[in-house]
C-alpha cells in the first residue's frame, strides 16, 4: 500500500522542518519526502491546509485492560487515541490483575495487535501489586516489551523502596516514572487543599503532599543514577523542583496534563462535579500559569492526558466515592492548538516537541523523523477545524470529559502508524 | 420580602431579608409550641422523608418534633439500615423514594454535596440536616435565633467561635451567616483545628489564644470537640485542650458581663468548658438553642413548603 500525502504543512522539529511539502509512504516506511512528488499507484491524499507531524504518542494513559473492561478496553482505547491524533500510547499498569509480571505485558501487547488502533508501549508496576512493598519482576517484563516503570495511582510511600526499585531496574536502562502523593499528607484528600476544600468542606489534597516525593525522588534519582520522570505536575513548586534538577544535570523529565493546564480548582463549584475530581486535584489558577509558562520554558517534557475513563454510573455518586480521573485522549491536541499554539504561547514545533519526539525519548521507542527511510508513524491535523467536544460522541467507552461541551479549535483528520491508515478523514478506521 | 427559595441548602444563597423572614417565622412558630395543643395543621397532608444517612439524635428528633407540630406525614429512612449498604447509590435511593411522591426530604449525609444530589434527582424540597464537614444551615438559623433573642440583632456583633473549626459543619454554615447578618467573627483554636483557608468562610479574624479575644466577644460560641472526628490527635491531649480553649470559671473575669454561651450540643463537661459556665443562668443559652432548632425547623419547613394557611391563628 502506498499513499502519497500532497502539500501538507510539515513541521518536525528534530530535521528543522518547518514548511509545505509532499510525502511519499510505502509499506511501512516514508519513501520520500519533497515538493511536487508524484507516485504511480499511490493513493493520494490532499493535505492542502493541513499540517503533518511524526505521530504523536501519549505517554500517560488508562486502558482498563485486563480487568475493568467496562471502562475501557484496548480497542476502544486505542480507537480514541486514534481519534485523538496518536500512533501510540503508554498504558499504564494499574490493571486487574496489575501489570507486574511479563505474562501481563505481553497480554497487553498482543492483545494490541489483534485489535489495536495504535501502538501500545505498555509500562510496568515498578513494585508488585503496586502495594509499594516488594520489587517486581522487571527484567521479565523488559523482556515482553515494558517501555517503563511506574507504580502510578500511586505514590510510593517508603523512600527505601523507590531506592531499591531504581537501584535494581536501572540496569535495564528503562525511565522510572513517578506519580508523586505523600500519603500522610494526602489521607483522604479530594480536592486542592485550599479555598475549595475549605468552602465545599472536603478533605483537602494538599500541593505539598505532591510536592515532597518530587522533592525525595529527585534525591533518590541522584543517589542512584536512574532516570526519573514525575507524572502529571500540578503546581508551580514541583516545577521549580524539577527545574533545578535538569540545571543540576540529573536525568530528571516531566509531564503535564491539558486538564492541569486549561483547568482550575475553579471548575469544582456548589454542584460538586464529578467529572472535575483527579488526582492529583486541579490546582489553582497561579498554578496553571507556573505550569503554562513551564510548557513554554521546556521545563514540562511531555504533554500527557492521564486519560481515565470511568464508567457513567461511578461518576455519578457523592463526591467522596466517585474515582479520580477524566478522559483526554480526543481532546487532548485540540486543546494544546486552541489554548497554547492559537494565543502564541508555543509553535507548532514545540507542540511537536511535547507530543511526539520527547514522549518517544523519554520511553525509548522508536523516534520518528519525516525524511526517507523513517517508519511511517505520521499525525495529521486541520488547525482551523472548528468543533464542539462531545458533540459527535467519544470513541472511548467512557464520557468522563471535563472539556465537554467546550469549543476547540484544531483536531486530527489523518492518522497513519507503520503506512497503515488508523483515522482517514476525522473517521477511526 | 417574598421568600423564594426551594431548597435550605447552601445558606450562602440566602439574603440578609430571607433569614430575618426565617427567624421572625420562627417567633411566630414559637407561640405554637407554648400552648397546650402543640400542633397546627398547617403541613397536613404534607409528606416528608428525614434520610438520615449516618448516626444523629438531636437533629433528627428535634426535625421530627417540627414535623408532628406542623401535622406533616413523616417517614424515616435511613440509618445503619441504607440501602448503600446493600450496594445501592443515593440516586437510586432518592428516586425510590420519589416514588412513594414525597413533598420534602431532610438529609443527614457524613458526604459533602449529597443534599445537592438529593435535590437533583428528586423534585421534592431538599432540607440540608448537616452534610459531611460542609454545611448544616438550620443549625446555624438556630444559633441565629438564639442569639438574636438575647442580642436584639446582629450588626457589629463580635462573635468568637472556639474549638474545632476545621471539621465543622456548623461552622461551613453558622460563619457565613453571621457574615451576611452583619456581625463579626473571630475563629479560635489551634492550627490543627483550622480550615485551610478560614477568610473564605468568611472569618474576619483567628487567634490561637481564647484569652486574647475573649475580653472583646459578646457571643462566645464553643464547638464540641468531635472526637469520632478527630484523625491523627490534632492536639496532645484533653488536659491540654481545656486549658487552652476550655471556657471556665477562672476565665469569667475576660468576659464581658453581657457575653453570651452558645454550644450545638451534645456538650462535653471538662472539655469545651466546665459546669459552671455551661449552666450559667445568665450567660448559657444552650438549652434556648435547642428549643430555638424546633421553631426554627418549624419555620423552614412551613416557608419552603409554602402553607398557604400557617395556622398561627388556629
Amino acid at each position: 500500500m502506498a499513499f502519497l500525502l500532497k502539500s501538507a504543512h510539515i513541521v518536525d522539529p528534530a530535521l528543522g522542518l518547518d514548511g509545505v511539502a509532499d510525502v511519499l509512504i510505502e509499506g511501512d516506511r516514508i519513501a520520500e519526502v519533497g515538493p511536487d512528488l508524484a507516485a504511480e499507484g499511490a493513493e493520494i491524499i490532499d493535505l492542502t491546509g493541513k499540517y503533518l507531524v511524526p505521530g504523536l504518542v501519549d505517554m500517560h494513559v488508562h486502558l482498563r485492560d485486563p480487568g475493568q473492561e467496562y471502562k475501557e478496553d484496548i480497542e476502544s482505547g486505542t480507537r480514541a487515541a486514534a481519534k485523538g491524533g496518536f500512533t501510540g500510547v503508554c498504558a499504564m499498569p494499574n490493571t486487574d490483575p496489575v501489570t507486574d509480571t511479563g505474562a501481563i505485558v505481553q497480554y497487553v501487547k498482543t492483545r494490541a495487535a489483534e485489535v489495536g488502533h495504535c501502538r501500545v508501549y505498555p509500562s510496568g508496576a515498578m513494585t508488585r501489586g503496586l502495594k509499594g512493598e516488594a520489587l517486581s519482576e522487571m527484567g521479565d517484563m523488559v523482556a515482553r516489551g515494558a517501555v517503563a516503570f511506574t507504580d502510578d495511582g500511586h505514590g510510593i510511600q517508603d523512600a527505601g523502596m523507590v531506592r531499591t526499585c531504581m537501584d535494581y531496574g536501572k540496569m535495564f536502562g528503562k525511565v522510572f516514572m513517578s506519580h508523586c502523593q505523600d500519603n500522610s499528607l494526602v489521607g483522604e484528600g479530594q480536592v486542592n487543599e485550599g479555598v475549595v476544600s475549605t468552602r465545599l468542606g472536603m478533605l483537602g489534597w494538599p500541593a505539598e503532599g505532591e510536592e515532597v516525593q518530587i522533592a525525595r525522588d529527585i534525591q533518590i534519582a541522584r543517589l542512584t543514577g536512574a532516570r526519573l520522570h514525575i507524572q502529571h505536575i500540578t503546581t508551580a513548586r514541583g516545577l521549580a523542583l524539577v527545574r533545578a534538577a535538569k540545571d543540576e544535570g540529573l536525568d530528571v523529565t516531566c509531564e503535564a496534563t491539558p486538564h492541569h493546564l486549561f483547568l482550575t480548582e475553579d471548575a469544582i463549584d456548589d454542584t460538586y462535579p464529578t467529572v472535575m475530581k483527579v488526582n492529583p486535584p486541579l490546582r489553582t489558577a497561579e498554578d496553571a500559569r507556573a505550569l503554562a509558562l513551564g510548557v513554554a520554558d521546556g521545563t514540562v517534557d511531555a504533554i500527557v492526558t492521564d486519560h481515565a475513563p470511568h464508567a457513567a454510573w461511578e461518576k455519578a455518586r457523592e463526591f467522596a466515592f466517585a474515582p479520580f480521573g477524566m478522559t483526554g485522549l480526543e481532546t487532548s491536541l485540540a486543546l494544546m492548538i486552541t489554548h497554547l499554539v492559537k494565543p502564541g504561547v508555543i509553535g507548532y514545533g514545540r507542540l511537536v516537541e511535547l507530543m511526539s519526539i520527547a514522549p518517544r525519548r523519554i520511553l525509548g521507542v522508536e523516534e520518528v523523523r519525516i525524511e526517507a527511510g523513517a517508519t511511517a508513524d505520521l499525525t495529521v491535523f486541520d488547525p482551523e477545524l472548528a468543533w464542539t467536544v462531545g458533540a459527535d460522541g467519544y470513541e472511548s467507552k467512557s464520557d468522563n470529559c471535563g472539556f465537554d461541551g467546550e469549543s476547540l479549535t484544531g483536531r486530527a483528520t489523518d492518522v497513519f502508524v507503520g503506512g497503515m491508515r488508523t483515522l482517514a478523514g476525522g473517521s477511526v478506521c | 420580602m417574598a421568600f423564594n427559595h426551594k431548597h435550605l441548602i447552601d445558606i450562602t444563597e440566602y439574603s440578609d431579608a430571607d433569614i430575618m423572614t426565617i427567624l421572625e417565622t420562627a417567633k411566630a412558630f414559637s407561640q405554637v409550641n407554648e400552648r397546650a395543643i402543640k400542633k397546627v395543621p398547617t403541613l397536613k397532608g404534607k409528606t416528608i422523608v428525614n434520610m438520615f444517612n449516618e448516626p444523629s439524635t438531636r437533629t433528627r428528633s428535634s426535625f421530627e418534633l417540627a414535623e408532628k407540630r406542623l401535622s406533616a406525614d413523616t417517614m424515616n429512612f435511613g440509618g445503619s439500615s441504607t440501602s448503600t449498604v446493600k450496594g445501592e447509590s443515593l440516586i437510586d435511593t432518592v428516586m425510590t423514594l420519589d416514588a412513594y411522591k414525597i413533598d420534602c426530604i431532610v438529609v443527614r449525609d457524613k458526604h459533602a454535596g449529597a443534599p445537592y444530589m438529593v435535590s437533583q434527582a428528586s423534585p421534592a424540597a431538599v432540607i440540608d440536616a448537616g452534610d459531611g464537614k460542609h454545611q448544616h444551615p438550620t443549625q446555624a438559623l438556630l444559633d441565629l435565633y438564639s442569639i438574636w433573642e438575647r442580642k436584639g440583632g446582629f450588626e457589629g456583633l463580635r462573635v468568637g467561635i472556639v474549638g474545632d473549626i476545621g471539621h465543622s459543619r456548623v461552622c461551613g454554615s453558622l460563619v457565613p451567616a453571621l457574615k451576611i447578618m452583619g456581625a463579626e467573627v473571630t475563629l479560635v483554636g489551634p492550627g490543627t483545628l483550622m480550615p485551610a483557608r478560614p477568610d473564605v468562610l468568611g472569618a474576619d479574624h483567628v487567634s490561637a489564644h481564647l484569652d486574647d479575644v475573649l475580653p472583646d466577644l459578646d457571643v462566645v460560641y464553643m464547638l464540641r470537640v468531635q472526637m469520632e472526628r478527630l484523625e491523627g490527635a490534632p492536639f496532645p491531649s484533653i488536659r491540654e485542650y481545656h486549658d487552652l480553649y476550655g471556657l471556665t470559671r477562672r476565665r469569667e473575669h475576660l468576659m464581658r458581663p453581657d457575653a453570651i454561651i452558645c454550644h450545638p450540643g451534645p456538650i462535653n463537661r471538662g472539655v469545651e468548658f466546665d459546669s459552671y459556665m455551661a449552666d450559667h443562668p445568665e450567660r448559657s443559652v444552650i438549652l434556648d438553642q435547642v428549643y430555638a432548632g424546633i421553631c426554627v425547623r418549624m419555620a423552614a419547613l412551613y416557608l419552603l413548603l409554602g402553607g398557604a394557611d400557617n395556622g398561627l391563628s388556629a
